[in-house]
């Protein structure tokens, strides 16, 4: 039995509790709303774009801890970085708590989004720690629709 | 943790229902997750499996296997007998008065779509209305938008109050020359409202109006007899009510089934075909095309059964007192609110606890080996109506205990501590 710990680490309580760039943006030129139709949580990924370059994001949205905590730490993680750089972002943050052959799975190199490593023990949440993660994506390929975990 | 002290359930329980016997009639609550007893309060999304059930299905494929209504060998008639038995036995649980009014589909949702489809197609005309309630379950809202939207019908939705009762003035004044049809639940599977549903059918009938109640959780709960209820159509589901998954009953008055169009066409329900025209079967076969799930059937027929010989009032009236508790138990923690504090209750508690995601709550619960529902149990409108994104919810079942609601309880107190109070 892997233990709560594992999962509810204090950074991802923490997030939960005071999320950060947490509000609408205004400067936003591209957003993306995404929805988990299971379990109805919300969010929406605004993003300030100049050429190729992430300079400033926010979310909106209500969901679980996991999802709330996810969201806020993949702001911060996001600012300054080039569009590629957040796609590659979005790719091994996938791969650490999604991935079958476990590869990237210890969250090596991640910074502070190494505590969702513990999502992978719960896979009924990985969906959770995803959810704005889609969406950002959704939002940098300028998609005007909603994302759906489904 | 008093989880496993069968005789001190065995003394708390009046009446001479003996939990800790029920119990070991069904072999999935010897189970253990994540190394510890399960505490199974996920009933309303579908009901454990007893022994009973189980084997009469696998006796069947092990010794009945063989398509029904057709063959005149020796295993063909024993399993249509079976499945005979088992419509005769359903007849029986609701008191409907002829076994053809029992039509076996796939599910609740099934045979909600099914009179949506042949009744609503039939009768609704562009302009004409369809009342549903705020407390509907997805299931009970879907097929009658598609068919609104189709025929250019209205849906009209009674309001629901902050308690979680519909608004019996509402409802009156709802029904109007134009409404066609009225579909209820019986009992609320967010909320747990137990709806005055004769009351109410009552006043459609009077209005001329043909009611369907969703009885997917109240078949299970709150005894059902279709002729004192009046009701035109009673929809629920086997897996709900212990039986297996894949199979459920449209009950539908011989009058109202027999006016109807057949739902799909196929085997079984016709009586001849040719290019020109097809002359479609008697009730209840016109609207059973193709091979049903003839295992599932048989199996829905040992469950209901088996609750008949526990005795449906007093199942019913063992799961108050474990939902009377649960309730005051619950309501004794500081920061747990109710969603739904309904006139009359049934089988469920639905809650919201500070500030932590239901989610949350589920997975912290899960690890002690505790199974609820969170999210919005497939009623959307019913979480905007209260303003929650999701709830827990704990639902009850003829072998639920006291000791499990403590579980619960002592579970939450733990959601606490992790998330700092609360």
């Amino acid at each position: 039995m892997s233990d709560l710990r594992d999962l509810y680490q204090e950074l991802i309580l923490d997030h939960n509790r005071r999320p950060r760039n947490f509000g609408p943006l205004a400067e936003a030129n591209r957003s993306a709303r995404g929805v988990n139709p299971l379990c109805g949580d919300k969010v929406a990924v605004h993003l300030h774009v100049e050429g190729d370059r992430v300079k400033k994001v926010s979310f909106e949205g209500t969901g679980c801890a996991i999802s709330i905590a996810s969201a806020s730490v993949m702001t911060e993680s996001l600012k300054e970085q080039s569009c590629d750089a957040a796609r590659d972002l979005f790719e091994r943050f996938h791969r650490m708590v999604a991935a079958d052959d476990g590869q990237g799975a210890d969250g090596d190199g991640m910074g502070k989004l190494a505590a969702f490593a513990g999502v992978r023990d719960y896979p009924a949440r990985v969906k959770c720690a995803t959810l704005a993660w889609h969406t950002l994506r959704a939002a940098l390929d300028g998609e005007d629709k909603a994302v759906s975990t489904e | 943790m008093a989880r496993v002290k069968t005789a001190e359930w065995n003394k708390a329980e009046g009446n001479g229902f003996d939990v800790a016997r029920v119990r070991e009639n069904f072999p999935i609550l010897g189970e253990t997750v994540h190394g510890k007893p399960l505490v199974y309060l996920d009933n309303a999304a579908t009901a454990q499996k007893p022994r009973a059930v189980i084997e009469r299905v696998a006796r069947y494929y092990e010794t009945e296997n063989s398509n029904i209504h057709r063959g005149v060998h020796r295993l063909s008639e024993q399993a249509t007998r079976a499945y005979e038995d088992a419509r005769a036995a359903v007849r029986r649980f609701l008191n409907a008065a002829h076994d053809r009014e029992i039509v076996f589909v796939r599910g609740a949702t099934e045979a909600i779509n099914l009179v949506a489809r042949c009744y609503g197609g039939a009768n609704l005309e562009a302009g004409d209305e369809v009342v549903i309630s705020a407390m509907e379950h997805h299931s009970n809202i879907v097929p009658w938008q598609l068919i609104c939207q189709e025929k250019g019908a209205v849906l009209r939705v009674i309001p629901v109050d902050d308690r979680g009762d519909v608004v019996m003035e509402d409802y009156h004044r709802l029904l109007g020359p134009r409404t066609r049809i009225v579909a209820l639940p019986h009992v609320s599977n967010a909320l747990g409202t137990v709806n005055p549903v004769k009351e109410m059918i009552a006043d459609a009938h009077r209005a001329g109006v043909p009611v369907l109640i969703d009885g997917a959780q109240g078949a299970p709960h709150a005894g059902v007899d279709v002729q004192d209820l009046d009701c035109d159509f009673y929809a629920f589901s086997s897996h709900k009510l212990y039986g297996p998954t894949g199979v459920g009953v449209l009950y539908g008055k011989a009058g109202l089934l027999e006016a109807m169009p057949p739902y799909q066409g196929g085997g079984d329900m016709i009586l001849t075909v040719s290019f020109e025209a097809t002359e479609y079967n008697a009730l209840p076969y016109k609207f059973e095309a193709g091979t049903p799930n003839i295992a599932g059937v048989i199996g829905l027929g040992a469950a209901v059964e088996y609750l008949a010989g526990l005795g449906i009032e007093a199942v019913a009236a063992h799961e108050d007192r474990v939902l009377a508790y649960a309730v005051e138990r619950l309501t004794s923690m500081p920061g747990l609110r109710l969603i739904g504090t309904p006139e009359r209750r049934a089988s469920l508690v639905s809650f919201v606890f500070g500030d932590v995601h239901a989610h949350d709550i589920g997975t912290i619960l899960d690890q002690d080996g505790i199974a609820v529902r969170t999210g919005h149990h497939c009623a959307m409108p019913v979480m905007d109506r209260f303003c929650v994104p999701a709830t827990v919810r704990a639902s009850f079942a003829c072998y639920n205990t006291e000791a499990e609601v403590d579980a619960l309880a002592e579970g939450l107190d733990k959601v606490r501590r992790l998330f700092d109070g609360v």
